[in-house]
């Protein structure tokens, strides 16, 4: 019994090595010429450009859902008028980046970890490497730029959305016109509560992108190993990403403490 | 004066790889001159396979050296091994084409990494390797679009547009009928006697081996246990190399 859980110990002590050593050299490779820019677009358009739809329609449904949400509690209060700003800064502050960081963990982590992963069994990891070509610069780094890159904007996206979404709610609600709306919506949307808390993104993009990149350098066994390399990629992401934000919201608090 | 002697194309001194628990490549050492066409014979799981791969320095051995024209391969700097992977050529067992492009991109990727050719240029090469290998109708094909037979082609094609000095060739006719691997057989032949280029080649496939190589080495538990040519191999005491070299398996 203590045999296996050391053989265990050892094993998860191993593989959070890698993954430290793997994420490490990702942030190391990323300002060291020669960048493959092209990769870099072509990642841009692939992670980026087609999650757009996806954020702009969830974001629209959460805008909607949480309109709703608010307008229940604010009206017991005669306080339906604080219905735009607190939607607006609900979902700039956290509901916007957490929910795309969640949603993009898991378009983009499964894509990533799939593909890396179905290049690794079929040699294909292999065949760039013969071809003298860095797969660890040409693959891995190239997804994590394209997700530094697009992941704030993304998420902006995502909150835009969701802002717009509260309107039509809202003006299906009081009949409430999109100028009044907006201008509430943003009156309280400050430098500090926007920048921090969609960079952080950065963050989640760049926890994506490596952990799924490393799962899927790793994958072996075969097509069953591409689809558990898949799966892992949007769990782990999504556990590391949810356990970071706590971090980083903390983080914000101690260097802009004016969005306490 | 005296010349100074070329240095072997591939070199092996004491190499030996073990793989999860198991030596898969028990101190082995060989040279293989330039110009020389050389086949890996052995059993499934006896480290054909990883003999090529630690020439490419795709995987790193546990204890000896290896070396590319008097270069080391184990240990070498990144872009030292960079360079050394553009004097050598691989064809994998599965082709291993890049499936988000197509074929003609597939063969100019070596081509636009490592030259300064214009898309002209590189156009003009990529269809002169691809007449070379029968498929230069398949140019916007993807190879999700190819059967086996043809990626193998393809494969080859890539391996071959730098115009390596060294081929490493793994199974080249596994899975194959016997018309399309007598065909790849016949294209290594030309690159052999045309080219002077280095083989390696990976098989099961006797009469194929018969045909390319000038010499051949048997590989059985981690270790060479027979080289020479495969009339030498012919008249071999070993009951392992006699069965080998009687069979007819297509690989």
């Amino acid at each position: 019994m203590n045999a296996r859980a050391l053989t265990y110990a050892s094993s998860w002590l191993g593989s959070v090595g890698s993954l430290t050593l793997f994420a490490a050299r990702a942030a190391r490779d990323l300002f060291r010429p020669p960048f493959e820019f092209g990769e870099i677009l072509r990642h841009l358009y692939e992670l980026g450009a087609r999650s757009a739809p996806l954020i702009a329609v969830s974001g629209l449904a959460v805008g909607v859902v949480l309109s709703m949400h608010t307008r229940a509690t604010l009206e017991r209060f005669g306080a339906e008028s604080m219905i735009p700003a607190g939607l607006a800064m609900a979902l700039v502050r956290e509901t916007g980046p957490l929910t795309a960081g969640l949603l993009l963990a898991g378009r983009i982590g499964a894509g990533i970890g799939a593909e890396l992963g179905a290049m690794r069994v079929t040699e294909q990891i292999d065949a760039l490497e013969a071809s003298g070509v860095d797969s660890f610069r040409y693959l891995v780094v190239t997804r994590v730029a394209a997700c530094l890159l697009a992941f704030p904007l993304l998420t902006t996206i995502l909150n835009f959305a969701g802002i717009f979404g509260g309107y039509l709610a809202e003006t299906l609600s009081s009949g409430m016109s999109l100028q009044l709306y907006m201008q509430r919506a943003f009156a309280m949307i400050d430098f500090p509560t926007f920048v921090p808390s969609t960079l952080k993104t950065m963050v989640f993009g760049f926890i994506i992108a490596t952990v799924s990149s490393w799962l899927g350098f790793n994958t072996t066994q075969g097509t069953e190993g591409v689809g558990r390399a898949s799966t892992q990629a949007v769990v782990l992401s999504s556990i590391l990403l949810i356990i970071v934000n706590v971090l980083l919201v903390q983080a914000i608090f101690v260097m802009f403490p004016s969005v306490r | 004066m005296s010349e100074t002697p070329h240095p072997p194309a591939v070199a092996f001194e004491h190499v030996t790889t073990v793989l999860s628990g198991r030596t898969v490549l028990d101190d082995v050492s060989f040279a293989i001159q330039p110009g020389e066409a050389v086949c890996v014979l052995g059993k499934s799981g006896t480290g054909k396979s990883v003999t090529l791969k630690t020439i490419m320095g795709l995987m790193t051995p546990d204890a000896g050296r290896v070396f590319v024209e008097g270069e080391e391969v184990t240990d070498a700097p990144r872009h030292a091994l960079s360079e050394i992977r553009q004097r050598l050529g691989f064809l994998f067992q599965n082709a291993a084409l890049f499936d988000s492009i197509s074929v003609g991109e597939n063969v100019a990727f070596p081509l636009r990494r490592h030259t300064d050719c214009d898309d002209r240029e590189i156009d003009e090469i990529v269809c002169e390797k691809l007449v070379q290998v029968g498929l230069d109708a398949d140019y916007a094909k993807m190879p999700s679009e190819l059967s086996g037979g043809m990626k193998k082609r393809v494969g080859l094609a890539r391996a071959m547009v730098l115009d390596p000095p060294i081929l490493l060739v793994d199974e080249p006719s596994a899975g194959l009928d016997p018309i399309t691997a007598d065909e790849i057989d016949d294209l290594l032949c030309g690159l052999r006697d045309e080219r002077g280029t280095t083989l390696v080649v990976v098989t099961h496939n006797i009469p194929s081996a018969r045909k390319i190589a000038r010499r051949m080495m048997v590989l059985d538990g981690g270790r060479i246990v027979a080289e020479g040519t495969a009339a030498e191999l012919d008249q071999s005491d070993l009951t392992l190399v006699q069965e080998f070299m009687k069979s007819k398996g297509s690989g």
